[in-house]
């Protein structure tokens, strides 16, 4: 018998609360290691849009495809930053039906560790969809202009959007009624974020008025820069550190209101 | 410290429903208590207000001298909790789903990969540990998932209707399993809508019905309140049911129900000792039978007497609650 059982202690430490998270996030990746086909959506999803994107809107947007890859792939990045949140949501839902969450809850562990746990865990997602993406990139042509660890600190940057982001797909995920809701949700939000963005043309100043104010606030276009600076060069003037803030600001509003409706879920 | 759960005034409302309407208990160290009651009753609310899963309105209540509510977190160190459906990772193996429980419960590696192992040949399931859960039947679900609740070693336990669904076979497992958990020192709570399941497992009995305790006491005690046992025979040779039929008007003093198609010879008996007398009288008479049994008055029969309307009309009432609950 653990000493942890014979004196329960009031309170968990941030210690063994993130030794809970990254035990939930190991039953995350065994749960891919026993169906790896879960992974097909990362693996596939960055060769269809590279391809697509490349052959239908390089001639026309860049007037060729070599030049217009190598503005799209850290667009791209973005892109999969922000869509390889989606699954997450539904899989929390899914957990909180199947009666998975009531187990976590009754245990002595805290109440954020179970969240934490299946974002750390889905970091396999974000991670496979990078690989294929550079690999895939380039195979087809791209180059990295910059250092490598300016690289690095893109993906790093694109790391921590996601992490950010991925709290909204966590919330939709805890108050949703259904894992069909959930995923229709997904769409509604992270498709004027990810396309009202100049993930697809570096150029916005042919778009109407309204949305060129939309793609300039957009942070999924600081991402975007801050990317393109990092990884081909050029100025990257304050865009990471719109990107950081914008990061901070989505966890400090999505954070605390996931843990109240984590709490409140009967 | 003799008592493990106790509970005073318990409320918890969805909207204009009160699932739990000011409701006492107590449960003694190393005794079972059997929540009784239809489907919607507030047993299930009661359960999860106790392990820390909902706040009551109202009321409070103490797991093992601990608040549910403001020392959640010891209340959970103590307790373990089997919910009505299977809380499983079905994509991960037997192993695996009780490892991480291990793992949340701060084992060291090697001592939560012991457990897990002692566990599932504890409960029959070391064959199966290294399949996916979702290739488990039913009973071995709920093996696996009363093996979950039972990782931290738990000095009380909560059971929530632990066979509903099950086949008899599959129940008898499951009740084996509480009663060697039981042995073990644990105390334990568990509801249930079968009155012959909570006769067999628990100590006390406490009956919900719209989140009040309507009754409690002794399994014999709930029965004899609630009116008597049935006697129930029939004649091997059809001819000789007349024959029968007075032998048991004469035992029980009461006019039996026949039927006329199954030969089926029924009626109320106060006193359990008339079966060895039918037995006695029937070796006499030399008259064979292909069924004999004392049946136990159903839920529906406690129900009727202790509220003078139906577990099945309770139900349909309480059912808004289940939808109120889910809004």
């Amino acid at each position: 018998m653990t000493t942890a059982v014979l004196a329960p202690p009031r309170r968990i430490s941030l210690r063994r609360t993130l030794r809970h998270g990254l035990t939930l996030a190991w039953r995350n990746i065994s749960q891919l290691k026993h169906s790896p086909e879960k992974l097909i959506d990362s693996t596939l999803m960055p060769i269809v849009f590279l391809v697509l994107f490349l052959y239908v809107f390089g001639g026309a947007v860049q007037g060729s495809t070599h030049a217009y890859l190598q503005m799209l792939l850290p667009g791209l990045v973005a892109q999969m930053a922000m869509f390889a949140t989606m699954g997450l949501g539904t899989a929390l839902n899914e957990d909180i039906h199947k009666g998975v969450f009531d187990r976590f809850r009754s245990l002595p562990i805290a109440r954020s560790a179970p969240l934490v746990g299946t974002i750390l865990g889905d970091t396999v997602r974000f991670a496979t969809s990078m690989v294929i993406l550079t690999a895939f990139g380039s195979l087809l042509g791209f180059r990295f202009h910059t250092d490598p660890l300016s690289v690095l600190a893109g993906f790093a940057l694109a790391y921590v959007f996601y992490l950010a982001v991925s709290w909204i797909s966590v919330l939709i995920g805890l108050v949703a009624p259904s894992p069909e809701t959930v995923q229709g949700l997904a769409f509604l939000w992270v498709m004027p974020l990810t396309f009202g963005s100049s993930i697809m043309v570096a150029d916005t100043s042919t778009m109407p008025g309204w949305l060129q104010a939309w793609a300039k606030a957009n942070p999924v276009s600081h991402l975007t820069e801050s990317l393109r600076a990092l990884m081909l060069g050029g100025p990257v003037g304050n865009h990471v550190w719109y990107t950081l803030a914008w990061a901070a600001g989505i966890m400090l509003v999505t954070f605390p209101l996931a843990m109240r409706m984590y709490g409140r879920r009967a | 410290m003799t008592e493990v759960i106790r509970a005073e005034g318990l409320q918890k409302r969805y909207g204009a429903t009160r699932a739990l309407d000011g409701v006492d208990l107590s449960v003694p160290r190393g005794s079972v208590l059997g929540v009784l009651g239809p489907n919607g009753a507030g047993k299930t609310t009661a359960v999860r207000t106790l392990a820390t899963l909902i706040k009551p309105d109202a009321g409070r209540a103490e797991i093992c001298g601990f608040d549910v509510v403001r020392d959640a977190v010891q209340v959970r160190a103590k307790i373990g909790l089997t919910g009505q459906y299977a809380s499983l990772d079905e994509e991960l193996t037997g192993t695996e789903n009780l490892v991480m429980i291990g793992r949340l419960l701060d084992f060291p590696r090697a001592e939560a990969r012991s457990r897990a192992r002692e566990l599932l040949a504890r409960f029959r399931l070391t064959d199966a540990a290294g399949r996916a859960v979702k290739t488990y039947s039913g009973g071995m679900r709920r093996r696996l998932d009363l093996a979950a609740s039972l990782v931290n070693r738990p000095e009380v336990v909560f059971l929530d209707e632990p066979t509903t669904g099950l086949d008899p076979r599959a129940r008898n497992e499951v009740w084996d399993t509480v009663r060697a958990v039981v042995a073990e020192g644990a105390s334990v709570l568990l509801t249930t809508q079968y009155l012959e399941e909570a006769d067999a497992l628990a100590d006390r009995i406490v009956v919900f019905d719209h989140g009040k305790v309507i009754a409690a006491g002794t399994a014999d005690e709930l029965k004899a309140g609630a009116g008597r046992q049935t006697l129930v025979v029939r004649a091997k040779e059809a001819h000789r049911t007349e024959q029968l039929t007075a032998i048991v008007a004469q035992l029980t003093g009461e006019v039996p129900d026949v039927v006329a198609e199954t030969g089926l010879v029924s009626a109320p008996v106060a006193d359990s000792g008339v079966l060895a007398s039918l037995i006695r009288a029937l070796d006499g008479a030399s008259l064979g039978v292909t069924e004999l049994a004392l049946r136990m008055p159903s839920l529906d029969e406690v129900f009727l007497t202790l509220t003078g309307h139906s577990a099945e009309q309770s139900a349909r009432a309480e059912e808004k609650i289940t939808e109120g609950s889910l809004a």
